[in-house]
């Protein structure tokens, strides 16, 4: 394993499968247990450094160090020297100089993580930067779909929605390629990078035709606002386009699961029906995440400082 | 007045000569020329050229002092061979008056390295919106001859015409920063398959293209004079080829930059990669060195621009663009063009020096290297070979992309007008 | 007790230079293993006169076999548990409960070690509590896997006692720990490696000395 995982090319086929095959091995350690703590990072200090508000991803990891339980900062954007304009390579100083072993970043600069992690001596785990990456989610994904369907080799995975500014699409195609899943990326042309076709990814534009050929559909958060700038007209169109809905549900395979990365927009990208139906993993994920974390913040963490 | 005689240099790369230098002006050029009490320069195996000539400085005085300022930018100036450099009018406050170009030109005098040459904003504010006085700044001491907006484009269509018509008057020519904005909001770097990977919203070709093919038939219509600045795509290069072939009096320049690094540099999100426009494909810097060998390009125009360390060393989207260019354009175009044959010293003269003072208007620059001519010359050892190091540049800013790249070329000696404002590879004042 | 007339010590070396024990070898170890656990829980459960009374009072003589659970220290240990269990069984008839607790996210060194792959913990339905539980490893030196195999015990129930097992303990101890059953005595040096290898990991039976210095 690299020192950092800033994104999901830092991880090899090796890698990505010890970091699943560790979160499983953590999830059956602590199942039933009353007492989910490990005293694996007891000394160790994981700083949460949180440019964005992100409750969810934050609350997520803090829970992750503290199950290992590593000392945990919170270190917000918000009423912090950040908002007085402090420079992200100050904080950067000042988190070396107090040492933290560990730092969680999340930003809404893509690459940030990337310089953080030229400043400072710790391991930088990217917790999403901009519209680039967010390996953990792809990694909790992963887990998700192998726990579900036993298996991620040869698996056909469908992405729909805003790929352009999805940190998520990026991380999950470039980590199930490396797992050796097939991903296909449906959304409309407008919400797709110029340079897609570079992408170990099939891209097509409609969605019918996608779904009978699913095992997994993941469905990305689309911001009615988009519309604003012409991406699509209307939240109804696209709703009506790419929208997963009971009748779209039912074109899946048997087995086929629907995922989400949260948090949704519900009758936007997916229908209530089809969230809380049993295909829906979305809870799961949530639950993964944690023992997902936990298992990156051990293997990044856990090992001699070099 | 010092006179110098430089022994044994090849102007233009052709057979050493002995070069006299009195009264800021070259006195003779033959074999063994003897001078007593001229103090003599070896130049054995170094090429002498005419002052090179920049049409695309940022010195960044007044306003970011802190950043450069005509004095540093001077001596960083100097030392890569240039002997006139075009200070670009994006400064605080904006050169758009004949009161602040004179104040530019009158530090450029005061520093006494180059000549500096202030450009007139097109726009007043650099707004966009209406001419600033450019009659005015013409008329100035500073004798105005380029405008540009650069940094921003001259996006309205109707603006722009009347900008280019309007300087037929005086010669002038407008040096448009094609960027059509609609088309870059939030852009951070060339958009194609490296963008999209790293979620680094994408500055597209056809927003430069779209601006230098609306601008080469509106100079067209009107006939004037169009110059268009840091040409970056191959797309560029064919709309300029095509315009030319038309008879349109356009010309371009190519920075250094683009002519040697591509958005790969991106990839570690090292701010000091960060430049608009922004670095391109492999195939762009190839069309662009094809285009500066055929003449399609007409100058190498560095785009100079220092910023200081808090402005760059910080997340990507939120750093400035821009790259330091003065003291490694002669060497990167030795680079990718001498090196690799596309370009003779001839050329080089003629892309450095002798175009880009024909397209400022700069009659005392870009001169042949002949007897009764300006002492306007810099004598390059185009075997040296060396690292580039931050810290020891003259500009007051660090943010070169060169920073560790061994790249060939020293610049041992510039005259400006028979004074030496270089020797033996340092600034003499 | 059979441990102090333990005729493993005065096992000859192997034929192979630093093989301590062949693969017949281990399989007596192993048998003879099987035979002093029998011998301490067969009868009423029984850890020791001196110990906690483990109750129960049952009559036929396997009733405190049936509260014993194997917990093997992966990785070695794993396989050894299954087989002492495979081997009470076949001595006795009964169907000993085997598990293993994976100790790596309790130790003390991961610094100094390094992060390594994580093996299963997998414990009998109904857990450990208020079972005889005897940890099960190849290899007793520092003491500092038992600790941590202790630590992980602790927070996977609450054990009515714990004893422990080893096929080789080779001294040099670095907390106060002993073993309750050792297989075989081996004074090394420092310096020297034990290295045990089983079948079900290794595709051979044996335990080998070497030079190569601490790991």
């Amino acid at each position: 394993m690299k020192r950092h995982l800033l994104e999901a090319a830092d991880l090899d086929r090796d890698d990505a499968t010890l970091v699943l095959d560790t979160a499983a091995q953590i999830d059956q350690a602590l199942a039933g247990r009353e007492v989910k703590k490990l005293p694996t990072l007891r000394g160790r200090t994981v700083v949460n450094l949180f440019y964005e508000d992100s409750t969810r991803t934050r609350i997520s990891f803090e829970l992750a160090a503290k199950r290992l339980s590593a000392d945990v900062i919170n270190f917000s954007a918000k009423g912090s020297s950040v908002s007085k304009g402090e420079s992200l390579k100050d904080t950067a100083l000042t988190l070396e100089a107090m040492g933290a072993d560990g730092v969680v970043v999340r930003h809404s600069a893509s690459g940030a993580p990337h310089r953080l992690a030229h400043w400072v001596r710790g391991s930088v785990v990217n917790a999403g930067d901009g519209t680039h990456e967010h390996p953990t989610q792809a990694l909790l994904d992963a887990y998700t779909i192998r726990q579900r369907l036993g298996r991620l080799d040869g698996v056909r995975v469908t992405i729909v929605g805003d790929v352009l500014h999805s940190r998520v699409a990026r991380s999950n195609v470039g980590l199930l390629h490396t797992l050796g899943a097939q991903v296909t990326l449906v959304a409309p042309p407008t919400l797709l990078p110029v340079g897609v076709g570079s992408w170990p990814a099939e891209v097509g534009y409609d969605l019918d035709a996608a779904l009978p050929k699913s095992d997994v559909v993941m469905m990305l958060r689309v911001q009615a606002e988009r519309m604003n700038a012409s991406f699509f007209p209307s939240a109804r169109e696209y709703s009506r386009r790419y929208g997963l809905d009971a009748r779209r549900m039912a074109a899946l395979p048997d087995e086929a699961i629907v995922m989400h990365p949260g948090p949704m927009n519900r009758g936007m990208e997916i229908a209530a029906e089809v969230a809380d139906s049993v295909r829906s993993t979305i809870v799961e994920q949530v639950a993964n995440g944690v023992s997902t974390r936990m298992a990156v913040l051990y293997l990044l963490l856990g090992g001699s400082p070099q | 007045m010092t006179t110098y005689l430089i022994k044994g240099a090849r102007p233009l790369g052709g057979a050493p000569a002995d070069i006299l230098v009195t009264d800021g002006r070259i006195a003779a050029i033959g074999d063994s020329l003897d001078a007593t009490g001229a103090e003599v320069v070896q130049a054995a195996g170094l090429v002498a050229l005419p002052g090179l000539v920049d049409l695309h400085t940022h010195l960044r005085e007044p306003g970011r002092e802190d950043a450069e300022t005509v004095q540093t930018g001077s001596r960083a100036a100097a030392l890569g061979g240039f002997t006139a450099v075009h200070a670009m009018a994006n400064t605080d406050p904006v050169a758009d008056t004949a009161g602040v170009v004179e104040q530019v030109w009158r530090l450029g005098q005061e520093a006494g390295l180059v000549d500096v040459v202030p450009v007139g904003a097109v726009t007043v504010g650099l707004a966009g919106e209406r001419l600033a006085e450019l009659g005015a700044m013409a008329d100035s001491a500073a004798r105005v001859r380029v405008f540009s907006d650069d940094g921003h484009c001259v996006a309205d269509p109707a603006l722009m015409r009347r900008a280019l018509e309007y300087v037929k008057a005086f010669d002038g020519v407008i040096a448009q920063h094609a960027e059509e904005p609609r088309l870059t909001a939030g852009a951070q770097m060339h958009e194609g398959d490296r963008s999209a990977r790293l979620g680094l919203t994408g500055w597209p070709a056809a927003a430069e293209e779209a601006i230098i093919a609306r601008d080469v038939l509106l100079a067209e219509h009107v006939g004037a004079r169009l110059h268009v600045c840091h040409v970056s795509t191959a797309g560029s290069v064919e709309i300029l080829r095509w315009a030319k072939s038309r008879g349109v009096r356009v010309t371009a320049e190519v920075t250094p930059h683009h002519l040697l690094l591509t958005d790969a540099c991106a990839e570690s999100y090292d701010p000091v990669f960060k430049v608009n426009p922004p670095l391109r494909t492999d195939a762009d810097v190839e069309a662009l060195r094809a285009g500066l060998a055929d003449g399609t390009i007409d100058a190498v125009g560095t785009d100079h621009a220092p910023h200081a360390v808090e402005d760059k060393e910080s997340e990507w989207a939120q750093a400035r663009p821009g790259m330091l260019g003065l003291e490694q354009a002669l060497s990167v175009v030795i680079e990718t063009m001498v090196e690799p044959g596309r370009l003779d010293w001839a050329g080089v003269a003629d892309r450095m020096s002798v175009r880009p003072a024909q397209i400022g208007r700069l009659a005392d620059h870009g001169r042949p290297i002949a007897p009764g001519e300006p002492a306007n010359l810099v004598l390059v050892d185009p075997t040296a070979r060396a690292a580039v190091d931050p810290a020891a540049l003259a500009s007051r800013s660090r943010n070169s992309p060169y920073a560790g790249r061994e790249l060939p070329g020293r610049v041992v000696a510039t005259f400006l007008r028979g004074t030496a404002t270089v020797l033996d590879g340092k600034a003499t004042r | 007790m059979a441990r102090s007339s333990d005729p493993a010590r005065s096992t000859p070396p192997g034929s192979t230079p630093g093989t301590l024990l062949s693969p017949a070898d281990v399989a007596r170890v192993v048998d003879r293993m099987a035979h002093q656990l029998i011998e301490r829980y067969a009868r009423a459960g029984g850890v020791g006169d001196d110990d906690v009374d483990p109750g129960g009072g049952r009559g036929d003589g396997t009733a405190g076999l049936s509260d014993l659970v194997l917990v093997g220290i992966p990785t070695r240990g794993a396989p050894l548990a299954r087989r002492l269990a495979a081997r009470i069984e076949a001595f006795t008839g009964v169907a000993v409960d085997v598990g293993t607790a994976d100790i790596t996210l309790y130790r003390d060194d991961l610094r100094l070690r390094g992060v390594r792959a994580l093996e299963p913990t997998v414990l009998p339905d109904g857990g450990i509590d208020d079972r005889l539980v005897v940890l099960v490893d190849d290899v007793l030196f520092s003491g500092r896997s038992v600790r941590a195999a202790l630590d992980a015990l602790r927070d996977l129930g609450r054990p009515r006692s714990v004893q422990l097992a080893v096929l080789v303990d080779r001294g040099h101890r670095e907390l106060p720990i002993r073993a309750d059953f050792v297989g075989k005595n081996v004074p090394t040096s420092r310096a020297q490696q034990v290295r045990v290898h089983l079948t079900e990991v290794d595709g051979v039976d044996e335990v080998l000395v070497t030079e190569e210095g601490n790991r």
